[in-house]
């Protein structure tokens, strides 16, 4: 039986093969050699404290508004790691982790939240789009993409992330139901991380599973423990390797949370209680890979020492490249509206220039 | 040369940019099978396929969001939107991505596709089916607007359009998709965006006007020369970005101007043109600028719909209103 036939969304049955003691389910085995198991903590170490700069930055002012990801590092890990270069991902606004993966330099990241968006310009050959705002209504862009490739006759797939709040969206609907028909190479990964800001995931929608969205729309869905690299991991390469052959489109519902606040002006203490987060802390992403590499000999304190020395290296790096990057001048907010500045841009431009002289 | 309407018109413009650009590819509802609720799009799927020519489910946003991530991708997408009327779940795409893609990335990713969608009144048609939301449209940065308002100029602009590097909402006057029968070459030319056309000379007032109610203009025109009043007449053709030159110089000769919109009266593009003329050429002017228009209510049905819309009567007073002041 195929993964998504024995882990058919009405079966109930959550895709898990790492539990949170850091030991596999009997019968599993790891996707990936303890080396790369390694290699991928160090990314999540690395996004995690990049992730908490950014929220220090922002209450020192030093960044705009931002959306923490703490808690959610194995959801995006493991499933850009399994996509190829001319894949393309098409984010919300929590993917710090899928940007990394993907290529796109911290600096850029955090030049992007700091409110330049010069941040937003992905070098060539690296396929990020940037942050989309509006929730649930980039997922039709994944599906446009993804159909455009496939007229084309290109092989590369589309991964698009958003959280549980999205799937209420008639944006979602209809992204789900245009890649159902036109069996665009489209990978949907929920994060489903139990809260749109405060609104908790049992108010959103009366399915039992987000997972079982897809049979709808005429597609395989999947519940996965989102915590769980392994699983993720496992679950995005059967869908993309689907996709990539011609399958279609999958949903993937990364069951996880949101540690952090919604955004750095939320007050999750508003809305949920330290006893509603209890439960959720030994399921920590980070927490059970760092017990599985213990058992393989390969992590000790002095490990995550050096880990997060050279991390926080990085970070501050990135952070002295971003904040040396002069303002932009107020020509940018006009010359990348159109292809070439209209006369009324061009005038308002002038304009602009005299009040400042 | 052959004469031809402006569905037939479009048509060919559709069907040569789809011969010579095999990136191009058309989508909307019932586009495909059926050519089209108005035949805009009759024959295209037969001869370019189900892959290039697509009949998409029954959801706009969905249309345009689709056709965002295909042309993000290089391929350029025309996309209809069935009637003025759907065009509203559009909105969200349109001004919160496709309008911003460009500057978002900071010209990484672009946006080169066409939305196409019959507009305005005059047709008697069911509710939702006669609006103007042209100047809903010109209010988002980042998006070019576009009425033709003959065959000749509806082919030439639509070309124009599809190869415009960025974003185009292309808005057909469906009341006179049939009116009018013109000479329309086969074979390849453009009428550029941002340049209105100057429809004829005059040196006593300037009357500013596109899609359908051109056609009224000069109706209205020839009754106003029995009382020796020489109208000179701009058709706008671009609503965003506007061809404020071609006004300026014109009110600047005249001294007087009218203009003339289906859509409501408020907050309507004329109230911008006369903006534009108070900063330009306020000194020039020997009357205040008139506005004849829709009014601020939904377009009624059918048996109402001639109090609405603005006719050559009122195009008449409002001329001799400012030729009188």
């Amino acid at each position: 039986m195929s993964l998504f036939e024995d882990y058919h969304p009405l079966k109930g049955k959550m895709f898990q093969i790492l539990k949170p003691d850091g030991t596999l389910h009997p019968g599993q085995t790891p996707p990936i050699s303890d080396q790369e198991v390694l290699t991928l903590y160090q990314k999540m170490v690395f996004i995690r404290l990049a992730d908490q700069r950014a929220l220090m930055l922002q209450r020192q002012g030093r960044l705009g508004t931002y959306a923490p990801i703490w808690g959610q590092e194995a959801c995006q890990v493991g499933s850009t790691v399994v996509l190829q270069k001319e894949d393309w991902i098409f984010p919300a606004f929590r993917e710090i982790g899928a940007a990394l993966m993907m290529g796109i330099s911290l600096k850029n990241f955090m030049l992007y939240w700091m409110g330049n968006e010069i941040g937003s310009r992905a070098p060539d050959g690296i396929n990020v789009m940037p942050v989309s705002i509006p929730v649930g209504t980039h997922p039709l862009h994944a599906v446009g993409t993804a159909w455009a490739a496939k007229l084309k006759g290109d092989k590369i797939v589309t991964l698009t992330y958003f959280g549980d709040g999205a799937t209420s969206k008639g944006d979602f609907h209809e992204a789900m139901n245009f890649a159902g028909v036109y069996k665009t190479p489209t990978i949907f990964f929920c994060q489903n991380n139990q809260y749109a800001i405060s609104v908790p995931r049992s108010l959103q929608t009366a399915s039992k599973t987000i997972a079982q969205k897809a049979i709808a729309y005429g597609f395989d869905g999947i519940q996965v423990d989102g915590n769980d690299l392994f699983a993720v991991f496992v679950a995005t390469k059967e869908a993309v390797e689907k996709a990539r052959a011609g399958g279609g489109p999958t949903l993937i519902e990364g069951v996880t949370f949101r540690f952090g606040p919604h955004t750095t002006a939320d007050d999750p203490t508003k809305y949920r209680t330290e006893k509603e987060i209890e439960p959720w802390k030994p399921l920590d992403p980070l927490a059970r890979l760092k017990l599985y590499l213990s058992s393989k000999g390969l992590w000790r304190e002095e490990v995550e020492q050096r880990i997060t020395e050279e991390a926080q290296k990085e970070i501050d790096q990135a952070i002295k490249d971003a904040e040396a990057v002069p303002p932009p001048a107020p020509d940018e907010m006009f010359t990348s509206v159109f292809a070439e500045m209209t006369p009324q841009l061009k005038e308002q431009l002038e304009y602009l220039k005299s009040t400042l002289a | 040369m052959a004469k031809l309407n402006m569905v037939e018109a479009i048509n060919l413009a559709l069907r040569e940019e789809m011969e010579r650009d095999d990136r191009m590819v058309i989508l909307g509802e019932d586009v495909g099978r059926e050519g089209g609720v108005f035949r805009v799009t009759d024959g295209l799927q037969e001869k370019y396929g189900v892959d290039r020519v697509i009949d998409t489910p029954l959801a706009e946003s969905g249309i345009v969001g689709t056709a965002l991530g295909m042309a993000v991708y290089g391929v350029h997408p025309v996309a209809e939107i069935q009637f003025e009327g759907f065009l509203y779940p559009c909105l969200d795409q349109i001004n919160n991505h496709i309008g911003r893609i460009r500057n978002r990335s900071r010209g990484r990713f672009s946006c080169p596709l066409v939305i196409r969608v019959p507009y305005g009144g005059g047709i008697h048609a069911p509710e939702h089916h006669s609006d103007s939301p042209e100047a809903i449209l010109a209010h988002i940065p980042g998006i070019k607007v576009v009425i033709p308002s003959t065959p000749y100029e509806a082919k030439g602009l639509l070309l124009s359009s599809i190869r415009d590097p960025d974003p185009v909402i292309f808005l057909e006057p469906k009341r006179i998709y049939r009116a009018i029968r013109e000479e329309v070459p086969e074979g390849d030319y453009t009428i550029p965006l941002g340049h209105a056309r100057l429809v004829q000379e005059g040196k006593d007032v300037t009357v500013v006007v596109w899609g359908a109610m051109v056609r009224e203009v000069l109706n209205a025109s020839e009754q106003l020369k029995g009382d020796k009043i020489d109208v000179e007449i701009i058709d706008l053709r671009t609503i965003s970005p506007m061809d404020t030159e071609m006004i300026i110089t014109s009110i600047k000769k005249t001294g007087r101007g009218v203009i003339v919109h289906e859509a409501p009266k408020t907050c309507g593009l004329g109230a911008e043109i006369i903006a534009l003329i108070n900063e330009k050429a306020l000194l020039s002017l020997q009357a205040p600028v008139e506005r004849v228009t829709g009014f601020d209510v939904p377009v009624p049905l059918l048996k109402s719909e001639h109090y609405y819309l603005p006719n050559p009567k009122r195009i008449v007073m409002a001329v001799k209103k400012v030729m009188s002041f």
